[in-house]
């Protein structure tokens, strides 16, 4: 049971909050409080677009303990808009094939239970092809 | 015995302020099951189907997961600050936890926190527009300036039952404002609601039960025609004063002919009539069908929107759509670009997706 971690990170997870740079507008994700651009002090807060590209995929058939039931899916690596590359889980590709630089936006999805189907379910974000509007 | 006339001496709801829609938004999932996969595995592939198709979430998504994102897109055409939504509900028969509201983590996700109220709604399928009503005192009171209401279901049917080919997944959020924001002005509502059991499920159990035919007469078609005939006496409307209506849809038969009962034609009810390729999206049924309508209403255009939920109850609503509404319908996803990104599965990927296999 990791309950503490995943309440600290909630609003990372489910909103792609983080930080943007007052001294040099870098935009950081995952927060971290210094810029690793400019090494000052950067704790404003900053929400992400979620929309990016993809940068390298691969997909998991053997998947760790907690994710099997979602087994085979698809991790890549996504170039955020604003500048930050993330890794994460796509989603909703149904039988789209996955392609270097498609453009996906971010969902809020349920990633795992914390331990069996008694304990918390954790949500995050994941990314998906972009639709209309 | 309640009859329609003891119901009219204290009809409508109608708040202190005028009170409107600034904000919708609805969403469903991208997988599909069709109804001859359900008939192919159960009864030989014979007998008549219920829709042509329902809608199944994917593995990674429930009534929060579904939820967040319709709140976006009601966010996104409403364009105000999520820190002056002083309620975010979620009506809903299939929440993911029975002790833990989905609403704190929709609030979350959408910035809304920490100073709003935030509760899960339970109705059956008119958990949602129940919450809407609320939402309209909150409002209309003046002790809020927004609040959101949300219908979202993932329905539960039991394998091989009729209810199968049809529980499905999708719903819709709405954001009620001051009229003079509004894109859709809700001028009144009016709640009919008795003790009927027509549908139910107990504490513990996974699938519903249901009374057979007894959904229809005594459930379905007196709920909603009691509830919208109050209201347009109330109002002083007939059917032809409004340009379209949503009904409550379990299947494709039911809207259609509950339609006809109240002098309503088929071309009032088109775009709202989804049931045929989402299926029955329990508490987000009426709601989604009125997201269709808003996607390509016009100004002007006067709405009748009317719920059911089991147990039983109708929420009828009388809308009147405003010019804002043809800047904000582009704003996020419509109802039919959901329905259009669509991808089949078979029964057993269903059964997966739908967590009917035991696994230990």
């Amino acid at each position: 049971m990791e309950i503490a971690r995943h309440w600290r990170l909630k609003q990372q997870r489910y909103g792609l909050v983080g930080e943007v740079c007052p001294h040099c507008d870098y935009k950081i994700f995952p927060p971290r409080d210094i810029c690793p651009n400019c090494g000052n002090e950067a704790r404003t807060q900053y929400t992400f677009s979620g929309k990016g590209e993809i940068f390298s995929y691969t997909t998991i058939y053997e998947a760790p303990t907690g994710y099997d039931s979602n087994a085979p899916y698809t991790v890549a690596i996504v170039k955020l808009t604003e500048g930050p590359m993330i890794t994460a889980q796509l989603t909703d590709l149904g039988e789209q094939p996955v392609e270097i630089g498609m453009p996906v936006e971010m969902v809020t999805r349920k990633i795992r239970n914390d331990g069996d189907e008694r304990g918390v379910i954790v949500y995050g974000y994941k990314f998906r092809p972009v639709m209309g509007a | 015995m309640t009859n329609s006339s003891e119901t009219t001496s204290n009809t409508l709801l109608k708040p202190n302020k005028p009170v409107g829609i600034v904000g919708y938004g609805a969403y469903v999932p991208r997988y599909r099951l069709p109804a001859r996969e359900v008939a192919r595995v159960w009864t030989g592939g014979k007998g008549g189907l219920p829709i042509k198709e329902k809608a199944v979430p994917g593995l990674d998504e429930d009534v929060i997961s579904m939820s967040i994102e319709a709140a976006r897109n009601a966010m996104a055409r409403a364009q105000i600050n999520p820190m002056e939504l002083r309620a975010v509900w979620v009506g809903s028969e299939s929440h993911p936890y029975a002790v833990k509201p989905s609403s704190t983590l929709v609030a979350e996700a959408i910035g809304a926190v920490p100073n709003t109220q935030a509760a899960d709604w339970e109705f059956a399928c008119k958990a949602g527009t129940e919450a809407l009503v609320a939402a309209m005192g909150l409002v209309g009171s003046g002790m809020a300036r927004y609040a959101m209401a949300i219908g979202m279901d993932t329905a539960q049917g039991k394998p091989g039952d009729a209810l199968e080919y049809t529980a499905g997944a999708g719903g819709a959020a709405y954001i009620v404002g001051p009229a003079e924001e509004s894109m859709a002005v809700i001028n009144s509502s009016y709640s009919y609601v008795t003790d009927t059991p027509d549908f139910w499920r107990r504490e513990n159990q996974k699938y519903p039960e249901h009374g057979m035919r007894f959904t229809g007469e005594p459930a379905y078609f007196k709920h909603i025609t009691e509830a919208a005939t109050a209201l347009m006496q109330a109002s002083g409307t007939k059917a032809s004063d409004y340009k379209w209506a949503a009904f409550h849809q379990p299947n494709s038969k039911f809207p259609q002919r509950v339609a006809g009962m109240l002098g309503f034609s088929l071309e009032q009810i088109a775009p709202s009539l989804l049931v045929p390729v989402i299926g029955n999206t329990y508490a987000g049924a009426a709601l989604i069908g009125l997201t269709g309508i808003l996607d390509i209403a016009q100004p002007g255009d006067r709405i009748l929107m009317v719920s059911f939920g089991s147990g039983a109850g109708s929420d009828a609503f009388d809308i009147v759509v405003t010019d804002k509404l043809l800047d904000a319908q582009g704003r996020a996803t419509k109802t039919q670009e959901y329905i259009s990104r669509r991808t089949e599965i078979d029964y057993a990927t269903y059964a997966r997706y739908r967590g009917k296999l035991q696994m230990k």
